[in-house]
């Protein structure tokens, strides 16, 4: 049975580039692996969605209601919006950062109070500034290597070294270092 | 690897020669990575029907050749589609059609098999990136041997996910000898009358070999339910139905119907799992078969999911949580600093009628700025302005057309040149942020370089205005909105045809190196709420002030022009 991942934010964060170090390091595990990307359009600044499913052999590149293992939110409510996605008993891993969408920014709609708290009743969720975390490291973009990190520690078979090579191969060398130290905070928060 | 990037490498190795393409989602990345082969020419056309004339020249001239496009872009060239039906071609040609169901990022969500069918042409399916390599490669077997352009159709879901591909060395192929041969290339009436009796033999011999073709096949397992799919569909139904019994289309036309009559002869119950149009269980019930369902349970809209497919058959819905709270919708915005944004304020501001084209700029419809009146195809704002101001001249001084530089290259010079030529009253805004924007930052004529990245001289599109007849070009930098809002009234109530070329990169360009984020004293700011009319996400309200978000500004200025407080400065 395929293990289902999937990544969700905010167009520019980055959400592409890590679904494909995740899925390196599952290629690398030796699974059959699957990711699906949405480009164009939604990318700019509207909500992004992209999937990793991997296992013995994977068919649909997508991930469905009710099958997702892990959620990887890189914004606050993004989570919320797929939730119906997570199937009973996985984990949703989120950023507390809020980035306002435009119809909140124009007055049309207004953003949740506590979204984190709202979630957490809801499903397991790890929840953490994810932002903070990324400036530590040296660079506000540095979210999705954050969130990565946090979310190998889930994942026990896979080794630390596997995640680091993922990170060499795929980063621009100048900023190899800089996501090292990004996913060990996640890894370690 | 992408699905787009194993058929770049599936060209790779079948020696194609010539890849021209024009870029469109979810095409755009085959030519791309097709580019990063030195052994391959590869380059951006202007638009479609450039690209596959050109790739038709280079099969004539003995090329392996190829062009990718999206959907809506072999509309643009389905003029050499269908005649190149009749021609033929000499190397092999392949032609990668790109659907987005769901549209994803497109104007509608059309079926491009109607194409194959409707152009007489071989249509190959594949379902992942390993056939997306294996159909690329295998397509120029069957378009040499049929002597027939194939069509390669992928979508979204095939386009752009990812799986494994194994990788074969490239087989170098020298060109194949040109000769001469009117009766073939020349389509007049009188031979293209005789060629027409070619394509139609042609199609009966591709009939017998789509039933027994390897990228056909019955997988029989569990015989009480038996489903017919191609392309991402079979993932999902194979999914959802492990055990099912699988007719795989991969050559989806012509189809092999007495195949799947004898496959329906196997199976209790036959259903047919297609995205969009019935086009296969249309055929297969004309072909006699019975079929227990199709369309009327997985419906023609949108894209197929295994949840969609498990609730058409009944399979109960997996366990899982929701949030019942409404969430504000995040739809796509203009970037914070895009050169675009004063461009749609004033002419919301000036509450003009403004006919959109097919861009980035296309997010000029949507709240607060709601500045778009229309947005159809390529090229068409330029083209339906015409017609609106003639019918209306009345207002033509409260109308324009808005268009970007590369779409302007694609579709527009031809309708601006029915404004020069006509004589509406009309002002075209050409949006020159000197790239190819939405796909992803692609060159384009005016950029100054190809797709290789060698610099070669840009269009000047003030000459291009010119040329075609309009005396009224100048150029505005749209972030000086005083400047802008100026020229703009002035070639509006000019009574002649007029160009404002608004020019300003893309601020995601990586030369565009961004300003240092701009703050807001609190204490000056007096709530009028005037800078979020622009729609700027970097912008927002907080304990009922406005607030500059200093991850995301980019200190493009255009704010602190509409506070009339001071309250916006400079970091």
């Amino acid at each position: 049975m395929a293990k289902s991942i999937m990544i969700v934010g905010v167009g520019g964060q980055g959400t592409l580039l890590a679904s494909r170090i995740i899925g390196y390091v599952l290629v690398n595990k030796g699974f059959d692996v699957k990711l699906s990307e949405v480009h164009g359009m939604s990318q700019r600044g509207g909500s992004v969605v992209t999937y990793v499913k991997y296992g013995d052999k994977v068919y649909s590149p997508i991930v469905d209601k009710g099958e997702a293992d892990f959620i990887l939110s890189f914004e606050a409510i993004e989570g919320a919006r797929y939730l119906e996605m997570l199937k009973k008993g996985g984990t949703l891993i989120t950023n507390t950062h809020e980035i306002y969408p435009i119809p909140v920014i124009t007055g049309a709609m207004s953003y949740p109070e506590n979204p984190t708290e709202k979630l957490s009743a809801l499903c397991d969720t790890k929840a953490l500034d994810a932002l903070a975390l990324a400036r530590e490291a040296g660079s506000e973009k540095a979210v999705n290597t954050v969130l990565m990190g946090v979310l190998s520690r889930y994942m026990p078979d896979i080794e630390e070294e596997l995640w680091l090579k993922a990170i060499e191969e795929l980063v621009k060398p100048k900023f190899v270092e800089l996501n090292k130290k990004a996913f060990m905070l996640g890894r370690n928060a | 690897m992408l699905g787009n990037e194993a058929i770049a490498r599936g060209l790779y190795e079948a020696g194609v020669k010539y890849i021209s393409s024009y870029p469109g989602t979810p095409s755009t990345e085959i030519s791309e990575v097709a580019a990063e082969y030195d052994e391959m020419y590869a380059e951006w056309a202007p638009n479609e029907k450039v690209a596959l004339e050109s790739a038709l020249g280079a099969s004539l001239a003995g090329a392996r050749s190829f062009t990718a496009m999206k959907h809506v872009g072999l509309n643009v060239a389905a003029d050499p589609l269908f005649t190149s039906a009749y021609t033929g071609v000499n190397g092999g040609l392949v032609v990668c059609v790109a659907d987005d169901p769901a549209m994803h990022s497109s104007q509608n969500e059309q079926d491009s098999r109607h194409y194959a069918r409707a152009a007489k042409l071989p249509m190959l399916e594949p379902a992942d990136s390993a056939e997306c390599r294996d159909f690329a490669k295998a397509a120029y077997e069957l378009s040499e041997r049929f002597d027939t352009p194939v069509l390669l159709r992928t979508c979204t879901r095939v386009a752009h996910s990812q799986s494994l591909v194994e990788q074969r060395e490239r087989e170098e192929r020298a060109l194949m000898p040109y000769a001469k041969n009117p009766a073939k290339y020349v389509m007049n009436p009188g031979f293209a009358y005789k060629r027409h009796f070619a394509v139609e033999d042609r199609l009966q011999e591709m009939a017998r070999y789509s039933e027994t073709c390897a990228f056909n096949y019955a997988d029989i397992r569990d015989t009480s339910v038996g489903f017919v799919c191609a392309g991402t569909c079979y993932q999902y139904v194979r999914e959802v139905f492990p055990d099912a019994s699988i007719y795989k289309i991969g050559l989806s036309f012509p189809l092999p119907l007495e195949s799947i009559k004898a496959f329906a002869a196997k199976v209790e119950k036959l259903y047919v799992v297609e995205e969009l149009d019935g086009v296969f269980e249309t055929e297969i019930r004309a072909a006699g078969i019975h079929v227990d369902g199709g369309k009327d349970l997985f419906g023609n809209i949108g894209e197929l999911s295994q949840s969609k497919i498990a609730a058409a058959m009944g399979v109960p819905a997996k366990e899982n949580a929701s949030f019942t709270e409404a969430l504000p919708a995040r739809p796509p915005v203009m970037c914070a600093g895009c050169p675009h944004r004063g461009v749609f304020y004033t002419l919301s501001k000036l509450k003009l009628t403004v006919l959109g084209d097919i861009g980035c700029y296309t997010l000029g419809a949507s709240a607060p700025l709601s500045a778009v009146d229309s947005v159809v195809c390529m090229g068409a704002s330029v083209s339906m302005l015409h017609g609106f101001n003639t019918v209306r001249p009345e207002g033509s001084g409260k109308c324009v057309a808005v268009i970007g530089d590369s779409t302007f290259l694609h579709s527009g010079i031809t309708a601006l040149t029915d404004i020069a030529y006509n004589r509406s009253v009309s002002t075209v805004l050409i949006l020159d942020n000197s790239i190819t924007g939405m796909t992803g930052h692609q060159q384009n004529p005016a950029t100054g370089y190809t797709l290789k990245m060698q610099a070669v001289p840009p269009v000047s599109l003030e000459k291009v205005c010119e040329g075609v007849g309009i005396r009224r070009v100048r150029s505005v930098d749209p972030s000086d909105l005083k400047a802008l809002e100026e020229a703009i009234k002035e070639e509006l109530a000019a009574d002649e045809p007029s160009v404002i070329i608004c020019r300003k990169p893309c601020m995601l360009l990586k030369y565009v190196k961004p300003n240092p984020p701009f703050s807001i004293e609190r204490e000056k700011c007096k709530a009028c709420r005037s800078c979020m009319k622009l729609g700027c996400p970097a912008l927002r309200f907080e304990a009922g002030k406005a607030l500059i978000d200093n991850t995301q500004c980019v200190g493009c200025g255009l704010c602190k022009q509409l506070c009339a407080f001071g309250a916006i400065k400079e970091a």
